[in-house]
């Protein structure tokens, strides 16, 4: 029997027609497969190699199929870190009439890990910690724009390398909505949820020995609901004080920018005496290093990446004297000049293991650890052929973590 | 277990002026399955998510038990949202997948261990509780994950259209098994859904909401003998009621050709209102065909014969004198049609006129104006 496929795809890949669609997905067959490794998930996933990427197609029914999709187009809309939706194919059959799932295409975000991966690879116990972080501050973007998840875990989400943490990005939104603004109800609901999921997750790898016994798994989820509230306030709280305090203002702002967010809107009352301000930001975006380095620099990484490279950009003028220049000429400089020549003597085979970003965030690591340990200042040439051969060859591929599975098939569709 | 009542709880969402929710007044009675059903945007969910803690409340209270929720934390509660998250854990035994809120709450080894097997004797899970997940049936995972809320013993399930993901052969399935388990277990639950064949079929009783307005509140066979008005009349049953509003004139609807007697006191019920209009609601299987040109008999032009084997439904219109088609009612069809069910063993063919009456005291007569139930 024929099949009546309907694609709705915002750009529609061409390629999607010659994928195996009446076949059910959990027999597609593994040339057109990627090994990467599976999430834990209610439905069957599989990642799938096409025109030159990798895309990610569940299977799910048609409702809940193009509500997800039209979530994620909104949440990449508003800039939200979330996979982003390649469209919904319906009316899939296999050969001999039976109706198939429809399915949910997503791209495959380059460079991210899933959690399991990140403990299969190295068993750091800061790794959890880290993980739980930077999900606080993901669930604290999502809740600003008014989305409530109604199913916050680490298997909801995918991790990429952000200097010496991780960022998070939502990939589930099957039980999310978009609210104009949460209630506190929905936000702590939220919270509880992703605390109980993180542990019940943690747990689970404790079981399979992933993680080592005595790690407080209870504890690691309590951080998360602690993390989200400093943030939280840090970022909405309404401040009060005198009218001759006014610096008060400028300093809340450099608070949020430490933070990472950018004000966007900042109410500023005052009594009707005019001797009590009240402050409170109104809108905020995170952010705010990524933003100022790509302003000055172009190049596009993520925030503690870019806290890293405007360090260093920092240290450049400082180190050429020229602290008083405008700053868009140094940056100029130092891209050209430090930066892009680091990163180009990292030989082109070992290049797709990390981001550039993050390879340079590693390399001043590594000549940080190496000059100290000799006792001098090491050039950063010296320090780039060090790094390449001593740390990253040794690193796994991490593009698209390909075939460093070894989770393959067990945690599937559990 | 405890009961759980709405008194006049309504939602505004900021910036709308009509309330999601309008002055809710509803109660749940201990052990009850009600269900909230009504079309999209009819305020169903959001009064369950006022329930669950996730909405806020505007004006009134919501309490379960005697203890009043109203300013209370979601996860102090006591109740749990059933279905949101069934992912198992593949390293965990299924006993440890039931029981892990449960060592996260910090309860005690033993009684988890008793709660769990509790749980898995109802859901029939006893002999895997020492298994991996991996090792049961598409079937069984989704009980493993029904036991994860079980073993939590709250007050009150909450349900939001949980079957919505599934296709149609499971839903039917599982409908069945959410009903049956919740029998059993007899915790108060509230289901929403926006399917009234689903409502019918599980709930002890049901609540129709329209607008963000209660409509009417009962049991499946209260809502479907003797809809408090219009809107439930056409929205309870499958295939729909046929309702058309009709003049009335000396004791007499005039239903295309026919004229049908209407009962005096419900004549005398009509008010200025109705504008001399009554509307009668009758269901597909409270007619029956009679010979051409019978008393009360109703001439319907047949337009298509659907066949299920066990039943059989004619669609088709209501004809004036001239045996022209007339558009004052209206049923599932659609405008200007009418459903009526026959002998399958006697189908009519298409084009045909067939007689049809109204059998006695099956006809719903509402005011024509306010849309309410006229007393009979």
């Amino acid at each position: 029997m024929r099949q009546n496929l309907q694609i709705t795809a915002a750009a529609p890949d061409p390629a999607l027609l010659d994928l195996p669609w009446d076949v059910p997905l959990e027999m597609w067959p593994d040339e057109v497969l990627a090994a990467l490794p599976r999430g834990i998930s209610r439905h069957i996933v599989r990642f799938v190699k096409m025109s030159g990427r990798v895309i990610a197609v569940k299977e799910i029914g048609e409702t809940v199929a193009y509500r997800e999709y039209e979530l994620l187009r909104q949440l990449s809309r508003i800039d939200v870190p979330s996979v982003e939706p390649v469209g919904v194919i319906t009316g899939r059959r296999a050969p001999d009439g039976e109706p198939l799932e429809a399915v949910l295409v997503t791209q495959h975000l380059q460079f991210s890990l899933p959690y399991r991966a990140l403990f299969s690879q190295s068993l750091q116990p800061e790794t959890a910690t880290r993980l739980i972080d930077a999900l606080a501050v993901l669930l604290v973007r999502l809740h600003l724009v008014g989305f409530y998840w109604g199913d916050v875990s680490l298997s909801n989400t995918l991790f990429r390398r952000d200097a010496g943490s991780f960022a998070a990005y939502l990939v589930d939104a099957e039980t999310g909505d978009l609210h104009d603004r949460l209630s506190d109800g929905q936000r702590s609901y939220d919270l509880e949820v992703a605390r109980v999921n993180i542990i019940g997750e943690l747990m689970d790898l404790q079981a399979g020995g992933l993680l080592e016994e005595d790690v407080d798994t209870v504890d690691i989820g309590a951080r998360l609901v602690d993390r989200y509230q400093r943030l939280w306030t840090t970022l909405t709280v309404e401040e009060t004080f005198n009218a001759g305090e006014r610096w008060r203002v400028a300093e809340r702002i450099d608070r949020l920018n430490e933070a990472g967010f950018d004000v966007g809107e900042l109410d500023i009352t005052t009594d009707i005496d005019g001797t009590t301000l009240h402050i409170q930001p109104k809108v905020v975006d995170a952010g705010h290093h990524s933003r100022r380095l790509m302003r000055l620099t172009g190049l596009d990484v993520q925030e503690n990446q870019a806290r890293r490279l405007l360090n260093d950009l920092d240290t450049y003028a400082a180190a050429m004297d020229r602290q008083n220049d405008e700053e868009e000429f140094v940056a100029h400089d130092w891209l050209t000049h430090v930066f892009e020549p680091a990163v180009r003597s990292v030989p082109r085979e070992l290049r797709r293991k990390l981001e550039p970003a993050q390879i340079f965030h590693e390399l001043l690591d590594h000549r940080w650890y190496i000059s100290r340990e000799q006792g001098r200042d090491v050039p950063v040439p010296e320090a780039a052929r060090s790094y390449v051969d001593n740390v990253l060859r040794h690193r796994p591929d991490e593009l698209a973590v390909l075939g460093a599975s070894g989770l393959a098939d067990e945690d599937e569709d559990a | 277990m405890a009961t759980v009542t709405y008194d006049h709880a309504s939602r505004i969402y900021p910036g709308t002026e009509r309330p999601a929710v309008d002055a809710l007044n509803l109660h749940v009675e201990d052990g009850e399955f009600l269900v909230l059903v009504g079309p999209s945007g009819c305020g169903k969910s959001t009064s369950l998510r006022m329930l669950a803690g996730l909405e806020d409340v505007n004006a009134g209270r919501i309490l379960i038990g005697d203890r009043d929720v109203t300013d209370v934390q979601p996860k102090d509660r006591d109740i749990a949202m059933v279905f949101q998250n069934y992912a198992l854990y593949p390293h965990m035994t299924v006993a440890d997948n039931m029981g892990f809120a449960l060592k996260i709450a910090g309860t005690p080894k033993a009684e988890i261990r008793t709660r769990v097997e509790e749980a898995a004797k109802i859901l029939d899970l006893s002999q895997y509780l020492d298994r991996k997940p991996k090792a049961l049936s598409g079937g069984q995972r989704q009980r493993v994950a029904m036991g994860r809320a079980i073993v939590r013993q709250p007050q009150v399930f909450l349900m939001d259209e949980p079957l919505s993901n599934l296709d149609a052969k499971l839903r039917v399935q599982t409908r069945t098994q959410i009903a049956s388990l919740q029998r059993r277990l007899g915790v108060t639950t509230v289901y929403v859904t926006h399917d009234q064949t689903e409502a019918l079929t599980m709930g002890d009783r049901i609540a129709v909401l329209k607008d963000g307005l209660l409509q009417q509140v009962g049991t499946p066979r209260e809502m479907y003998d003797t809809p408090s008005n219009v809107f439930v009349a056409g929205f309870i049953g499958s295939p729909a009621m046929n309702i058309g509003t009709f003049n009335l004139a000396q004791g007499y609807a005039a239903l295309g050709a026919a004229k049908i007697a209407v009962p005096r006191a419900a004549a005398d019920a009509i008010s200025s209102g109705d504008q001399g209009s009554i509307t009668i609601g009758f269901r597909p299987e409270s007619l029956d065909v009679v010979p051409a040109g019978s008393a009360d008999g109703i001439p319907v032009i047949v337009n298509l014969v659907e066949e299920l084997g066990s039943d059989a439904f004619v669609y088709g219109s209501l004809s004036d004198e001239l045996g022209k088609a007339v558009d004052t009612i209206h049923s599932g069809a659609g405008d200007g049609q009418i459903v009526v069910r026959v002998d399958p063993r006697q189908v009519p063919h298409k084009g045909e006129t067939i007689w049809v009456r109204i059998r006695p005291n099956e006809q719903h007569l509402f005011h024509a104006g306010s849309g309410e139930r006229i007393a009979a």
